[in-house]
């Protein structure tokens, strides 16, 4: 009888805020085996309507993931909210879920859209957790697989090409590889620069910071015109070439190459507020690429495409060359188109000491 | 009576419980699934964890990670449990690990598309009787790293074996207290490669048949430099005469083939009672960055070598057969054949003294190396004053200190067989 009341207690403790059919934050181990177990959407799984609380959000330039459509949620405890940064990701409190939809319209059933994975960011009492959940075949739930295997998929491409890929859902540790800030699990996108944008929300359309302010969850945030805002990868009217560029860069690269990243051993920082030219790749010798340089020599060769590295390794599908590491299986073609229009608008060269040049001696 | 059953009961699964907490051993079998059962392992596993791998060929086609601190992969024998990943189709690395703590022993790791094992960033690393190989022998279509702990600190790599890596089949990188002894490196373009690092011992190794045997780099633009404090002793380094197999813009790339021992741009390093034999461009070789021919854009970056004290190795037959574009430039000028010791004879002229030498505590010093030729064949200075007089280094330098790892990483007992 005390055991049946402390359980009680227990439970109301952990689900003081989620009414019946609200939210339902899970923030300890075990987690839930059912993605439906978390309570983020409502009616019908695969239609991905949002409960209650649950906020859709974009991004102004996002990682290229395989050409996958993704729908990002934030859902944040009732009475909580984030604090905002100009720079760094937000302070978000503990409780908050981000949730992350990959699908494709599956060119096997005439274009209908097929839910891939949805993976779960949940800020636990001791931590984010990164939780992928894999959607079965009948697109009515998705289970926790920590270490997924890779999954076929058939899609066609606005160019007419028909692409057939083993789409890889990245396992846990995968997921910790790339949200990994001097080795805590963080998240990426949510930061004032990449959120400062515009979105058709169901009362009308509204910038996505002033939004967040209003219903509770963003706190701190200038007005949008007062924050730092990156332009959109692929519309010129929203920022220069060197703007989008870079922009695509941080989005796709710096995630690990920053100085506090998985990547900080090779020494090429890839954020957009970069300011040393070395350090974004400009001349800069691949110390650390090992077979990645394609018997190339800088990473960044100003005004020579061909001669970079960095496009060398963005145009393979090697997994030993390839960049990023993980998160792709095809090259993302319209971003390697970008990255050379920008490398080849750099002016300068990269001389190579030549050989037996004097310098001093004994 | 009911009761005390419930009890023992209790009791018993307590002790079950206990115990399966003191050993958290997880077996693993061969079979269906192997590749997602492993991985899944590498993710349930909590500190203290050992991951005991089965016998046999075990094939994987994705990379692998580990991010939980103190756990143990152990294999039943170099021979004898194989992660193959002939068939791999994702993933940079065989096995990846991020995580403090780590250990890895009595396993092999075969045919990665890219490096077969990295560590990056763990405090604690033992690598014991692990073997990593590319098994269809030199090619530039292998991976790049064998065994490879990058910015990691107490780093213990012993009694294991690395073979046809086309950058470096032992490469500590921006580590510092590391010990690599008793282990082969064999068919890679490096053989054993300490870049970066600070306070290693180098010693009980056989590198032979690489491009280059043993290289000690300290090179720019990495965010951990200065390296140095390195003692290189007691290996045996011969017949690095592999042709060169590395990519172009790899540093190891520019590795002459037939290389013994190159200190680069490394300050303290202590290289002692080797055998480098037969090593057909030169046996050792000290020289400064900007013999690598590659620019220097990092004004905190130091390119000379200072403090190398090279004493009392047995060399022999080396530079019969010199290979790169030094050798090319220098033919006309000593001839076909180099000697056994190499110095691109290229000093810091801030640190001169004004007698033009360098300071006491930064000479090259060579000495007690039985009757091995040596040449300064004057890198600086288009080879105008190339000298043979080795009177110039016969001197001295304060022994460097042996380098101590803490506890569990040097002196774990062997574990499994």
């Amino acid at each position: 009888m005390r055991a049946v009341r402390i359980a009680a207690a227990i439970g109301a403790l952990l689900c003081t805020s989620c009414g019946s059919r609200g939210v339902r934050a899970h923030l300890h181990e075990p987690f839930p085996a059912q993605l439906s177990a978390w309570r983020l959407f409502a009616g019908d799984p695969a239609a991905l309507k949002p409960n209650a609380g649950v906020i859709p959000y974009d991004l102004n330039t996002p990682l290229f993931s395989d050409y996958a459509t993704k729908y990002r949620f934030v859902w944040m405890p009732p009475g909580t909210h984030a604090t905002y940064n100009p720079t760094e990701v937000f302070d978000f409190p503990v409780g908050t879920i981000f949730s992350k939809t990959f699908a494709y319209p599956d060119a096997g059933r005439g274009g209908k859209q097929r839910i891939i994975e949805t993976r779960l960011l949940v800020h636990t009492e001791s931590g984010w957790a990164t939780l992928p959940y894999v959607w079965n075949a009948a697109q009515t739930g998705a289970t926790l697989d920590v270490a997924a295997d890779p999954t076929t998929v058939h899609w066609v491409h606005p160019s007419g090409k028909l692409y057939s890929i083993d789409y890889v859902i990245p396992n846990t540790n995968q997921c910790k590889g790339c949200h990994d800030r001097s080795k805590v699990v963080t998240p990426i996108g949510p930061k004032a620069r990449n959120l400062n944008k515009d979105f058709d929300y169901p009362e009308g359309r509204e910038n996505q910071l002033t939004y967040w302010t209003k219903i509770g969850y963003l706190r701190g945030a200038p007005p949008p015109d007062q924050a730092p805002k990156l332009p959109v990868w692929n519309d010129p009217a929203s920022g220069s070439l060197d703007a989008r560029a870079r922009a695509y860069l941080e989005m796709n690269c710096a995630h690990c190459h920053n100085p506090q990243g998985p990547a900080n051993n090779t020494g090429l920082y890839l954020l957009a507020a970069q300011t040393d030219p070395m350090r974004m790749g400009l001349c800069k010798v691949p110390v650390s690429a090992g077979q990645g340089s394609g018997d190339l020599l800088f990473d960044v060769v100003q005004g020579k495409p061909e001669e970079s590295i960095l496009v060398h390794r963005m145009e393979s599908n090697t997994p030993k060359i390839m960049m990023p590491e993980l998160g792709r299986t095809v090259v993302h073609q319209e971003g390697v188109a970008l990255i050379r229009e920008w490398i080849a608008s750099l002016h300068g060269t990269c001389r190579e000491a030549p050989a037996l040049t004097p310098l001093v001696r004994q | 009576m009911l009761k005390t059953s419930a009890s023992l009961l209790a009791l018993a699964l307590g002790f079950t419980l206990l115990t399966s907490c003191a050993k958290k051993d997880s077996g693993l079998a061969a079979g269906p699934d192997f590749q997602k059962r492993f991985q899944e392992a590498l993710i349930a596993a909590k500190p203290g964890t050992v991951i005991q791998l089965p016998e046999g060929r075990l094939d994987l086609d994705r990379g692998l990670s580990l991010s939980v601190d103190n756990v143990t992969i152990r294999g039943m024998g170099i021979e004898k449990t194989i992660l193959s990943f002939k068939n791999q189709k994702t993933g940079p690395a065989g096995l990846q690990v991020t995580a403090n703590g780590f250990t890895i022993e009595d396993l092999a790791i075969e045919d990665t598309k890219g490096d077969a094992l990295k560590i990056n960033g763990a405090n604690g690393v033992t690598v014991r009787r692990v073997r990593t190989e590319w098994t269809g022998g030199p090619s530039e279509k292998n991976g790049s790293y064998g065994i490879y702990p990058v910015q990691c600190k107490n780093v213990l790599v012993e009694e294991s074996v690395a073979i046809g890596a086309a950058d470096a089949g032992i490469y500590v990188g921006q580590s510092s207290n590391i010990i690599v002894r008793r282990s082969r490196a064999e068919a890679n373009v490096a053989g054993i490669e300490i870049e970066n690092s600070r306070f290693a011992d180098v010693y009980d190794n056989t590198a032979t048949h690489n491009t280059g045997g043993i290289l000690v780099f300290n090179l720019p633009d990495l965010p951990v430099k200065g390296g140095g404090n390195t003692r290189v002793f007691n290996n045996d380094v011969e017949e690095n005469n592999t042709q060169n197999f590395g990519a172009k813009g790899s540093m190891v790339a520019k590795v002459p083939t037939g290389t013994g021992v190159i200190v680069l741009a490394t300050n303290h390093v202590e290289v002692f009672k080797n055998t480098i034999k037969n090593n057909n461009t030169a046996n050792v070789s000290v020289i400064s960055y900007f013999t690598t021919g590659n620019p220097i854009n990092d004004a905190s970056y130091d390119p000379f070598p200072e403090a190398i004290y090279i004493h009392d190795n047995t060399i022999s037959g080396g530079g019969t057969a010199p290979g790169g574009e030094y050798a090319e430039a220098l033919a006309p000028v000593v001839g076909k054949h180099l000697p056994e010791i190499l110095f691109d004879g290229v000093v810091n002229p801030k640190q001169l003294t004004a007698a033009k030498r360098l300071p006491e505590d930064l000479r090259i010093c060579i000495q007690n190396n039985g009757d091995a030729s040596f040449m300064n064949y004057d890198a600086g200075g288009h080879f105008k004053h190339i000298s043979r007089d080795l009177r110039p280094y016969t001197c001295s330098l304060a022994p460097l200190s042996a380098v101590n790892l803490p506890a569990p990483a040097a002196g774990a007992p062997a574990g499994g067989n």
